[in-house]
């Protein structure tokens, strides 16, 4: 039986680990190699990792940060961060990535998810999906350009669209709830994990094995979590304990 | 050890490469049909669609030489789709030829389940296998073999049907799973391949 996956989040600038990405006060929180040998020991089933640099010096670290978490790493990884092309997928992939994941750009250009899915596989094309709740109305809009630009378009349709011109997989972030610590936004979990046929990861708002659980009990077929990883409250193999305990199929 | 690698476009030869160096071998690339032939160890990866990884053997002059080896039993490592393309073809690519070695069609994965699988899953080897050991590995996919080869040993595993995990035969392996994201377990298989005779 295919188990669920719990996957710890690595936002990386310049060739180090930064927290506090998505809001105020970007801080070191260490170095990639390190982390991400330390996840995968922990039990970690995938590793994410985002690239946040805003330069092209930095997209060039990030490279290298790639290729050198893969020397260590023998769990599948995804990149993302400032992929536009096939050319940007490519020098991922190229670097030791297993899965790219695009989230912005295929707003812009859906046809780059085909071009992406045809050239290697829709197994290897995550779909980075940032949702929010409408102001009025019900229901979730897609947000871009990390969180400063809310679209319009509607994210159950989105997603449908996206797997059916390439995405692979569906990498869905809660914008009310990312940082928060508040919990995953389980109606927008269940929305989008009803409506595709392709596996999805929740993310944003996790503080606690309940958390996770209360996902993957919603639908999801993945977690993603950074900051309780990272603070060192608790890893990655207490979760999964924990979420065995709830009745949910894990490797271990 | 000198392992050789078969460059289909395939898009994580990274990993592979990494997860072969950390089990000790030394890979490099093949860059011709004899080097194919006379590598001590290959491994053919793959991902991407079916009928484009055989296209691009062929063009490169690579398949014969491919079919030779593996019909000779010469050490061969087979991932992912570099597994379907040792079957006689797939739903995939209708009217593409497979290398013929395994029987049956790789075919799409049932409705009702998520496709591709992305994760792990349990590898059962059957009672003949020598290098398959029971646990989880970490897959890929959205087309199976779900035919029992005669003359290997195979490992089975589920998502929504039953299918071909992996199938053996001497030193000549082949893994719908990707060994060298399989952590610890991926990599003692790689190693037991690498020493298998």
């Amino acid at each position: 039986m295919l188990t669920r996956r719990v996957i710890p989040c690595l936002d990386v600038r310049d060739g180090r680990v930064v927290k506090g990405v998505r809001f105020q006060g970007l801080r070191d929180a260490g170095d990639p190699v390190e982390q991400a040998a330390r996840y995968e020991a922990q039990g970690a089933d995938e590793l994410v990792i985002l690239d946040v640099s805003a330069t092209d010096e930095g997209r060039a670290t990030a490279l290298r940060t790639v290729e050198a978490v893969r020397a260590v790493l023998g769990i599948p990884l995804t990149v993302g961060g400032g992929v536009r092309e096939v050319e940007d997928a490519r020098r991922l992939l190229e670097a030791g990535a297993d899965k790219v994941s695009t989230n912005t750009a295929a707003v812009r250009r859906p046809a780059l998810l085909a071009e992406l899915a045809e050239r290697f596989g829709r197994q290897c094309v995550v779909l980075a999906l940032d949702a929010a709740a409408r102001a009025e109305g019900g229901g979730w809009e897609v947000v871009v350009r990390a969180g400063k630009e809310r679209t319009g378009q509607d994210a159950v349709a989105w997603a449908v669209e996206a797997t059916t011109l390439g995405a692979g997989e569906i990498l869905l972030t809660s914008w009310d709830r990312d940082g928060t610590g508040l919990g995953y936004d389980l109606p927008l979990t269940r929305a989008i994990s009803g409506a595709v046929s392709v596996p999805v990861i929740a993310s944003g708002g996790a503080a606690s094995a309940e958390h996770l659980a209360a996902a993957l009990y919603a639908g999801a077929d993945a977690v993603l979590a950074a900051t309780i990883f990272h603070d060192g409250h608790t890893t990655v193999g207490a979760v999964k304990d924990a979420l065995a305990a709830l009745g949910l199929e894990l490797r271990r | 050890m000198r392992v050789l690698v078969v460059s289909t476009g395939a898009a994580n030869l990274a990993s592979v490469l990494a997860g072969l160096r950390r089990a000790g071998a030394e890979p490099g690339l093949v860059d011709s049909a004899d080097t194919l032939l006379s590598a001590e160890r290959l491994v053919l990866p793959g991902v991407g669609a079916f009928g484009a990884a055989a296209t691009s053997l062929q063009a490169a002059g690579l398949w014969s030489a491919l079919r030779e080896r593996l019909d000779a039993g010469r050490p061969t490592l087979g991932i992912c789709l570099g597994l379907q393309l040792w079957a006689e073809g797939s739903e995939e690519s209708p009217g593409v030829l497979g290398l013929g070695l395994l029987p049956g069609l790789a075919r799409r994965l049932p409705d009702g389940v998520r496709v591709p699988q992305l994760g792990w899953n349990w590898v059962e080897p059957g009672r003949n296998c020598q290098l398959l050991q029971p646990g989880y590995a970490s897959y890929a996919n959205s087309y199976a073999l779900r035919e029992s080869p005669e003359g290997w040993a195979a490992a089975w595993t589920t998502h929504g049907e039953p299918f071909i995990a992996a199938v053996e035969r001497g030193p000549q392996l082949a893994c719908q799973f990707h060994p060298e994201l399989s952590g610890p377990w991926g990599q003692a298989l790689l190693t037991r391949w690498l020493g298998a005779r």
